[in-house]
């Protein structure tokens, strides 16, 4: 199976009805998506297919057709991200376990709305669960992320 | 004994030496003789001062924070007890969490387990804490737990890194001639102002760790703290925003094997058999092994894939053997309306309750009983443990709270030496207690005894996570109490029928052990409140069923803080008193508690109207040493109940990271808010119903709250952080929805009785 991720084209021993979730994490070796649920409910291996989130456990690998940005590839040069920055500035993290897929959610929002209403952030991270509990502070790096791409 | 030790010692470091071409020594060795385990890894260069720190001659310095990482910001914190002492920054510094070992026992864990209330400074309670601090070194156990780490580590961190400091300028001293006093330590060098020489603590590490350590190291004053109470960028945070790869279930290993478990529904029972070929014949699947163990049974499958396994363990036909004991949430709680029926045993009785009720008029007197479900952990990382034994050597990767436990357990599995068994403990996606448990450890060891020396991965399912766990019990209660004329309670009885954590817990660890001594867990958060009632009784009863439990973040304070906490609001409401005024009457002697109360309501405008269609809940929950106030505002949505405001305050005596403070005063407030609203466990068929986060869900980011957040320092010992912010969260949304609705919910979840948005 060819799929591209990061902007390499990835050639895959795996049968097309894996999904892209395990693909990426046991064959790939790219672990920034985590496993949480495996029926899409957690968010925790949110991927960025073609601009929009998805739950990578919920796609078969075969199913996917297009370029896949995981949070390895959303920075270059081994820097950050302006909202991989505003989670470090606003101390979001705890566990961290779901914040891969916080951030590749936060990422997608941000892309279609620049300046997200906290409207917007409910009904765009609904969908990723915290187990800590640190939504207030993934709200404020929300539109602290927005404030610094508007500022760039 | 202590002479003896001593004298061994050297004799191994001089080995040590030679070996690593550092040199090692411990502060600890002329009063405690525990091993500092660092000498038996050191690198190339590099020198150990004690458990805590090691040097490399190139000066890289690594700080061991031995408790476990699962996002109460812990390493960060511990680091900078021993960086605050070596005039180092935490960016200037390596954070690891080191190997399991005795020298990390967690004594403060043991102290707040002794059945006094964090108030009772009698001799009687302050004897019995001394005397956990020596069963605490005796036992050695390396536990993240109890909220006890930093109060554990507070001293004894921050003196190894002085001792470490102050033998380092002695090395300098001797190397220049001059006196130590006059040598100063700043950004990883110590130097003499006077003629102008410095060198780094690389260059002076290998003499500095050949000489006597330090001793007696007079502790920096807090005006003098650079680092410590203030906030500081966490040590993981960077790694936690890339996504970096620092967690068991990302643990990668050449030749690394994957498989998952299923074990048998019917909690703790066998497998009676099972057929395999259809899942051998799948693509991807290596083998199918049977798990038999004191914990739990059933079956692994290994394959080239974690899918691969998962999807193979559906295609196994196992038979389970089933429960002789009740088998769904009816028969359960026959057996606690059974025991709450008796008497109990009371860890509070002040004053005579039985004659304060005998004579009372009914209209002074209210009675009523409360429940509280099972509640699984559900860790955002799912259960996983990585086991490679090969040569008679096992190497165990874990995100676990207890590595000693992971350490004795694997190895007696295996059959061979705890010394030859290496605990690698990772980041953890999640705690809350559940990582304290051994079983997924020992499950991974017991597959890796079958994969041929070959490493391998043992990821469970989300559905095998949440269906077995090691349940937050069950209780319930029994509240009675009678007010005054003046509308105060002069009597108040609660009575909980609960299962006793330890009793399940220690034959876990302990296989032939009997839980032993008074079990305070099971009255956490209620016996020991600080409320001056003449006749105040505090009871519990032992509940027996077949369901293991186990620790769920705040324990028993998880429980008995909803109850404790509501009766006191029905108590004021049947009194006509306003229930935070009520509390501070009760609480004049405990300034600390009524401090904490005072600022809570004054944050949520407490006394005020609350907006149209809004109203507002009080609770209070003193735990783990710190005192915890919680207002939470709520208001009608025409879809649900919305949270709206949540506001805390918290004392906890020191606070060393006061914005790692307030995280974990929110994230405790959510996770108790989580279960409040809609969590439950329920049994059916001898099985757990729930199976994954469709049927048991947590807070979403749309009915996240607002927080207002007070960390005060009014309290005389340092308190714990991270879990004293939920034990007070149900009970104010509980009396929030009584203001709101006039609806008395006793019993959790509220989403049984009320809707949310």
């Amino acid at each position: 199976m060819q799929v591209t991720v990061n902007g390499k084209t990835l050639d895959l021993d795996v049968e097309p009805d894996m999904p892209l979730l395990w693909a990426l994490r046991d064959v790939a070796g790219i672990r920034g998506p985590k496993f949480g649920c495996g029926i899409g409910a957690c968010g925790a291996c949110t991927v960025i297919l073609d601009g929009a989130p998805v739950r990578s456990c919920s796609i078969s690998v075969g199913d996917v057709a297009g370029e896949v940005t995981t949070i390895e590839g959303v920075a270059s040069d081994g820097g950050l991200h302006p909202v991989q920055q505003a989670w470090l500035d606003e101390q979001v993290a705890q566990c961290g376990y779901c914040q891969a897929g916080q951030i590749m959610s936060a990422i997608a929002l941000l892309n279609d709305i620049p300046d997200p209403s906290d409207e917007d952030i409910d009904n765009a991270m609904s969908g990723n669960l915290c187990r800590c509990g640190t939504y207030p502070r993934i709200r404020a790096a929300i539109h602290r992320a927005a404030r610094m791409q508007a500022g760039a | 004994m202590g002479r003896a030790a001593t004298i061994t010692r050297r004799a191994l470091l001089v080995g040590a030496a030679a070996v690593a071409g550092g040199v090692a020594f411990g502060y600890y060795a002329y009063r405690k003789p525990v091993a500092n385990p660092l000498e038996d890894e050191l690198a190339e260069g590099e020198a150990t001062f004690n458990p805590y720190v090691k040097i490399g001659r190139d000066g890289a310095v690594t700080i061991v924070a031995p408790r476990a990482e699962m996002g109460q910001g812990v390493e960060t914190t511990l680091a900078a007890l021993v960086a605050e002492e070596l005039d180092l920054r935490l960016d200037q510094v390596t954070v690891e969490h080191g190997p399991a070992s005795a020298a990390y026992g967690n004594i403060a864990a043991l102290a707040d387990g002794l059945p006094f209330a964090q108030f009772d400074d009698s001799a009687l309670a302050e004897a019995a804490r001394a005397g956990a601090g020596v069963a605490g070194k005796l036992l050695g156990l390396q536990i993240t737990g109890g909220s006890s780490s930093i109060i554990d580590a507070f001293d004894k961190m921050r003196a190894a890194g002085a001792s470490a400091r102050e033998t380092l300028k002695l090395a300098a001293a001797r190397r220049w001639g001059v006196a130590a006093a006059d040598l100063a330590t700043a950004d990883g060098a110590v130097s003499h102002a006077a003629s102008g020489r410095t060198a780094t603590y690389g260059e002076l590490a290998a003499e500095a760790a050949a000489l006597e350590p330090a001793r007696d190291v007079a502790l920096r004053p807090r005006e003098a703290w650079k680092l410590l109470g203030k906030p500081q960028q966490r040590t993981d945070m960077r790694a936690k925003v890339t996504g970096a790869p620092i967690f068991g279930i990302d643990v990668s290993l050449p030749d690394m094997v994957y498989a998952t478990v299923r074990m048998n529904p019917h909690l703790g029972r066998p497998m009676r058999s099972m057929k395999a070929d259809a899942a051998l014949a799948m693509p991807g699947v290596l083998k199918v092994v049977p798990i038999a163990t004191h914990v739990g049974n059933g079956f692994a499958v290994v394959a080239r894939t974690t899918w691969h396994a998962l999807r193979a363990a559906d295609a196994v036909e196992a038979e389970w053997e089933t429960g002789s004991g009740p088998a769904d949430d009816a028969a359960l709680w026959a057996l606690f309306e059974q025991a709450a029926g008796s008497a109990g045993s009371a860890m509070r009785n002040d004053g005579d309750v039985e004659v304060a009720f005998a004579d009372a008029p009914q209209e002074s007197l209210l009675e009523a009983e409360y429940r509280v479900p099972w509640l699984a952990h559900a860790c955002m990382e799912p259960m996983n443990a990585t086991a490679w034994l090969r040569d008679g050597m096992l190497d165990v990767w874990a995100p676990n709270q207890a590595p000693t436990m992971v350490r004795d357990t694997c190895a007696a599995a295996a059959g061979i030496d705890a010394a030859s068994c290496t605990v690698h403990t990772t980041h953890l996606g999640g705690g809350f207690g559940r990582r304290a448990e051994i079983d997924c450890a020992l499950y991974a060891t017991l597959v890796a005894m079958q994969t041929d020396g070959r490493p391998v991965k043992v990821t469970w399912s989300r559905e095998e996570d949440i269906g077995h766990d090691m349940y937050r019990p069950a209780a319930l209660a029994r509240v009675r109490a009678r007010v005054g004329e003046d509308g105060m309670p002069v009597a108040v009885d609660l009575k909980v029928a609960t299962p006793s954590i330890m009793a399940s817990l220690l034959p876990r660890f302990y296989p032939r052990l009997a839980a032993i001594g008074p079990d305070k867990m099971m009255l956490d958060g209620a016996f020991n409140q600080p409320y001056a009632v003449p006749d105040y009784r505090v009871a519990a009863v032992k509940v027996q069923t077949p369901v293991p439990v186990g620790i769920w973040r705040s324990v028993g304070n998880s429980v008995n803080g909803f109850f404790h906490e509501c009766l006191m609001d029905e108590i004021a409401h049947l009194g006509g008193l306003d229930p935070v005024e009520m509390r501070l009457k009760l609480m004049a002697d405990w300034p600390v508690a009524a401090g904490v109360v005072r600022k809570a309501a004054e944050m949520a405008g407490w006394g005020m109207p609350a907006p149209e269609g809004h109203a507002r809940g009080f609770a209070f929950t003193a735990s783990f040493g710190s005192w915890v106030a919680e207002v939470v505002e709520i208001s009608q949505a025409p879809e649900g109940i919305r949270l709206e405001k949540v506001s805390i305050a918290a004392d906890v005596g020191i606070a060393l990271d006061p914005r790692i403070i307030e995280a974990q005063l929110f994230s405790g407030a959510i996770f108790g808010l989580s279960a409040a609203m809609g969590q439950q466990i329920n049994f059916a068929d001898g099985k757990v119903v729930q199976s994954n986060f469709d049927d048991f869900d947590a807070m979403r980011m749309p009915q996240c709250p607002r927080f207002e957040v007070a960390v005060l320092e009014n309290a005389p010992k340092m308190g714990g952080v991270g879990e004293i912010g939920t034990p007070p969260a149900a009970p104010a949304l509980a009396n929030a929805v009584f203001a709101l609705t006039g609806r008395r919910v006793r019993r959790l979840p509220l989403s049984e009785e009320v809707a949310f948005a």
